[in-house]
């Protein structure tokens, strides 16, 4: 299976302050990929990259095999829907699907046709005077007739009410079922991609906290609660996310292939939302590192 | 094309997994009789177009359903139902049903709250599950 995102070592530096350091990940194609992290995490900053929309510091990022933003082919096979939707405010809807037209090679007339039909946008009205679900499902609309093989949104939906949201993440998920294209989404509310994704990328201080497929990660990761014990006390392939401790009370949130057997403690499940916050929660990669070797 | 008899719904909190309980709603339609043998599933189109959730799920829930014999993927046509669950057990359900709900006024008059006829019915229905089993 090919890659649709690859980053090996990738950093952006703006001035002194980097904005994304050493991030390795591999996302095979097929996936809705969430990007999950606080703000100012580095989200934007990766999905820019990976749009070609700007220049890494260090290490090497390929989109679908290709340099982002490399040649006009490698664009016409990535769209990008940009934070908070933009459309032209002066242009009308009808407007931007001719632009869209005229600047997509593989634009699908059709599909642009039948959605602005569909969500009941007149092709007159200015973009200006849309609601903010209106807009967003415009942005939608032109990122899904450029019928792209991999579609970035960054935080598509924040500013949306609940039923916008919704509305937004159905008409995704029912051109993702028709197309079979992947998506790259962004949002710093687990909650809006705990349907949606099957693959998720938590950033945090811009660093890849973790990333693998959302069942694989539910499937390895346990909420363990039981009498005080100390971390190195724990067998060397649960590595913890999180601890907290009382007086007589330890809780950790582990993340381990193999079952847990041990009696001592009540194992539970985490919901994606708690996983991600747990490794939000988590000590940065340094410190756990050194913490590591503090033990040895 | 015509509308399918079932419609999904998912609840967030119940710890279940999404395609899990998409296997669950057709196995429990197809013991209730409300879904029958030759009726078309939703589209993974329409599934995922209602419920705003991932085609991977929709699919995962269908191949099980598949590999447990009960509905046929026929391409291109829709997900059809080959097999029903109710078979004779169907028409039990009524006097059942009388039976439980005098059951359960005789729990309220001994006092008994939501939560303990709850309790009482699931280690009554796993002690007796165990017992079968041994």
């Amino acid at each position: 299976m090919t890659s649709v995102l690859e980053a090996r070592a990738l950093g952006k530096r703006y001035g002194r302050r980097w904005a994304l350091r050493d991030c390795t990940v591999d996302v095979p194609a097929g996936h809705v990929v969430g990007l999950v992290g606080p703000n100012g995490a580095g989200k934007t900053t990766l999905l820019k990259l990976a749009g070609g929309q700007l220049e890494p510091t260090a290490g090497d990022i390929t989109v679908l095999g290709g340099r982002p933003g490399a040649t006009p082919a490698q664009l016409a096979r990535v769209g990008f829907v940009a934070q908070d939707t933009p459309v032209y405010a002066g242009l009308t809807v009808a407007d931007h699907l001719r632009l869209g037209e005229r600047l997509n090679p593989r634009w699908d007339a059709d599909v642009a046709r039948e959605r602005v039909a569909r969500l009941g946008l007149g092709p007159g009205q200015r973009a200006g005077r849309l609601s903010g679900g209106q807009r967003a499902q415009l942005a939608l609309t032109l990122g899904l007739a450029k019928r792209p093989e991999l579609l970035i949104l960054d935080e598509p939906v924040a500013a949306l009410d609940p039923l916008a949201r919704r509305e937004f993440l159905q008409g995704l998920m029912e051109a993702v079922a028709e197309h079979e294209f992947s998506v790259l989404l962004s949002s710093h509310l687990v909650s809006d991609l705990e349907r949606i994704c099957d693959y998720l990328i938590v950033l945090v201080d811009s660093h890849v906290r973790v990333a693998g497929e959302t069942e694989r990660l539910l499937a390895t990761h346990h909420r363990l609660t039981g009498p005080r014990r100390d971390p190195g006390r724990l067998p060397a392939d649960q590595h913890v996310v999180s601890a907290s401790h009382t007086d007589r009370q330890s809780t950790y949130v582990v993340r381990t292939d193999a079952p847990i057997h041990d009696p001592a403690w009540t194992v539970s499940r985490l919901s994606l939302e708690d996983l991600v916050l747990a490794h939000m929660d988590g000590p940065p990669a340094e410190s756990r590192r050194a913490a590591l070797e503090v033990q040895r | 094309m015509e509308i399918p008899v079932i419609e999904f719904h998912l609840d967030a909190k119940s710890g279940v997994s999404p395609y899990l309980q998409l296997v669950q709603q057709v196995r429990h339609a197809l013991r209730l009789g409300l879904l029958r043998e030759g009726d078309r599933l939703p589209t993974v189109k329409e599934a995922v177009a209602q419920l705003a959730i991932n085609p991977n799920t929709v699919l995962k829930a269908y191949r099980e359903l598949e590999h447990e014999g009960l509905v046929a993927a026929r391409p291109g046509v829709g997900t059809f139902v080959t097999k029903t669950l109710t078979d004779t057990s169907l028409a039990a359900h009524g006097p059942l049903r009388l039976e439980l709900q005098r059951w359960l006024a005789k729990a309220r008059r001994a006092g008994l709250d939501d939560e303990s006829i709850e309790a009482l019915f699931t280690t009554t229905f796993r002690t007796t599950a165990q017992e079968d089993i041994a």
